[in-house]
């Protein structure tokens, strides 16, 4: 299998990325520096090309019913034109994927994926579908632009491709969305992000994505906006403590655990996966993800130890230098019970243990994002 | 100091000769495939070190790597700065972002590294590969 191009894969390159393979996709990894990149979303306002994302269409008339009974969220209870962040669990109430849920009517939902999870989602749904749905596999006609940062509105407002929609914009709330047309085919706003700041993103029809990153970057020439990539996209998500499907979330992983307890509503109707998270509920979760600040600067990376008091107690799961924050920090997995905001924690680092002090998650919060 | 006049390993460290001391560091392209280094750890001072021993190890956001002596001699200064500050080796990796001085031991080991032009051709060399690389994993 060849590796995949999103609609902008020419403007990457003629901007000098560091192009990389992620999830079949050639993605720009790195612009000018991470680092850089980071604080510029922190601070003012970075592109990001998500093309790769999947997007999985659900139509019918028990559209609605049937995503809430694939996801853990209440989805029948979301009004139209709201989103929710959620995760599809199997039958043992482990996580296939982390996912946004929109509801544009009873009849017709959306479900944004992850790339590496795409074709594997899609064909659950079809595996899982009632006879009065239909799932249909959007991905490769839909571009996905995130607009991420504090200066991200003010950006929007600025350009011709959203000046039919200002008002719309103005007044859009966190996890709501709305759609309209040009040139008739559809284009969906949403308040959503991966970053932790104030942002949108932009779902539109691949042909419109080229156009709309150059008036993107024309126009937030004065604010300071920069293309972002995924490496920058990692180290923010971490920095804001969301999860990453493959790091945190897996298979072997349940949304408890991962302190996504919020997401999972055991009082709505069946959906996959209740019986096991309500008996998770009940008997208390084996895992429990938190958050470390490592002592010095050395990065404490995915698959290294945690020690509590010298025993092998977790697993970091995500770490790096937070390069807003300055610190060295990692999320990782451990024993459920063990003391919280304690120390005597240790991450083996390259065959030394290195003092590191439990802390709350999440690391970083914008008081603007939401 | 003209890194034209620097010699290179295979691994991208320099090594500038000043009389018997070898002031060593990481090469522009190494800086820049890491990406951002936010910390390194250095062999200390008065420590004896051989020819590509790992003596040292560069923590950038992405990746970790280790850092390789061109020389075999004695550490008798390292660059406290870049311990404190470890982006200056992104910002000047030929010139304020240089790792360690050996006291060289036997000169003849620099006759095995490269000299700046043939580096700059074995870049060329392995970027070559890659691309070669990469279009074999597309058929």
């Amino acid at each position: 299998m060849g590796e995949k191009k999103t609609p902008l894969y020419n403007t990457h390159v003629e901007r000098g990325a560091k192009m990389v393979e992620f999830a079949g996709f050639k993605m720009p990894v790195v612009y000018t520096s991470i680092v850089t990149e980071h604080n510029t979303v922190r601070n003012k306002v970075g592109l990001f090309d998500v093309s790769h994302m999947g997007e999985l269409e659900i139509t019918g008339a028990r559209a609605a019913e049937f995503a809430d009974y694939i996801v853990t969220n209440n989805v029948d209870r979301l009004e139209e034109g709201q989103i929710c962040y959620t995760v599809a669990c199997n039958e043992n109430g482990k996580v296939l994927d982390d996912l946004l849920v929109y509801k544009f009517s009873d009849e017709r939902v959306l479900l944004v994926v992850n790339a590496s999870n795409t074709d594997k989602i899609y064909a659950h749904l079809l595996k899982e579908k009632w006879d009065d749905v239909d799932v249909a596999n959007r991905t490769a006609d839909v571009a996905q632009i995130a607009v991420q940062g504090p200066l991200s509105k003010e950006l929007l407002l600025k350009i011709p491709f959203c000046s039919d929609v200002a008002d719309g914009i103005e007044t859009l709330k966190y996890y709501r969305f709305f759609a309209f047309h040009k040139d008739g085919k559809e284009v969906i706003v949403s308040r959503t992000g991966y970053t932790g700041e104030l942002g949108f993103e932009i779902y539109l029809p691949a042909e419109f994505a080229v156009d709309l990153w150059n008036e993107l970057l024309a126009g937030g020439a004065e604010l300071g906006v920069e293309p972002i990539g995924l490496g920058a996209r990692d180290t923010l998500r971490f920095e804001a403590s969301l999860c990453l499907y493959g790091n945190e979330l897996d298979e072997e992983t349940s949304p408890l655990e991962a302190g996504l307890k919020w997401l999972v509503k055991l009082k709505k109707g069946d959906f996959l996966g209740r019986d096991a998270l309500a008996r998770e509920k009940e008997e208390g979760s084996k895992k429990t993800l938190t958050g470390f600040e490592i002592q010095g600067r050395q990065i404490a990376r995915h698959h290294f130890k945690v020690k509590y008091e010298g025993r092998v107690v977790g697993e970091v799961t995500s770490g790096t230098f937070a390069p807003y924050l300055k610190k060295s920090l990692a999320m990782a997995y451990v024993e459920s019970g063990l003391p919280a905001d304690a120390n005597g924690y240790a991450i083996e680092i390259r065959g030394k243990d290195i003092e590191a002090k439990r802390i709350a998650l999440p690391f970083y919060k914008s008081r603007a994002a939401d | 100091m003209d890194p034209k006049d620097y010699r290179f390993t295979k691994e991208h460290e320099w090594v500038y000769v000043d009389g018997d001391v070898a002031v060593i560091g990481i090469s522009d392209y190494a800086a820049g495939e890491l990406g951002d280094i936010v910390y390194v750890e250095l062999p200390e001072k008065g420590s004896k070190i051989k020819q590509m021993d790992p003596i040292g190890t560069i923590e950038a956001v992405k990746t970790v790597a280790d850092l390789y002596s061109p020389v075999s001699g004695e550490v008798i200064e390292v660059n406290e700065e870049i311990v404190e500050h470890p982006e200056m080796v992104n910002g000047s990796p030929y010139e304020d972002g240089w790792f360690i001085k050996v006291k060289i031991e036997d000169p003849g080991e620099l006759d095995v590294l490269f000299s700046y032009d043939e580096y700059q051709d074995y870049l060329g060399e392995q970027e070559s590969e890659e691309e070669e690389g990469s279009e074999e994993e597309e058929e």
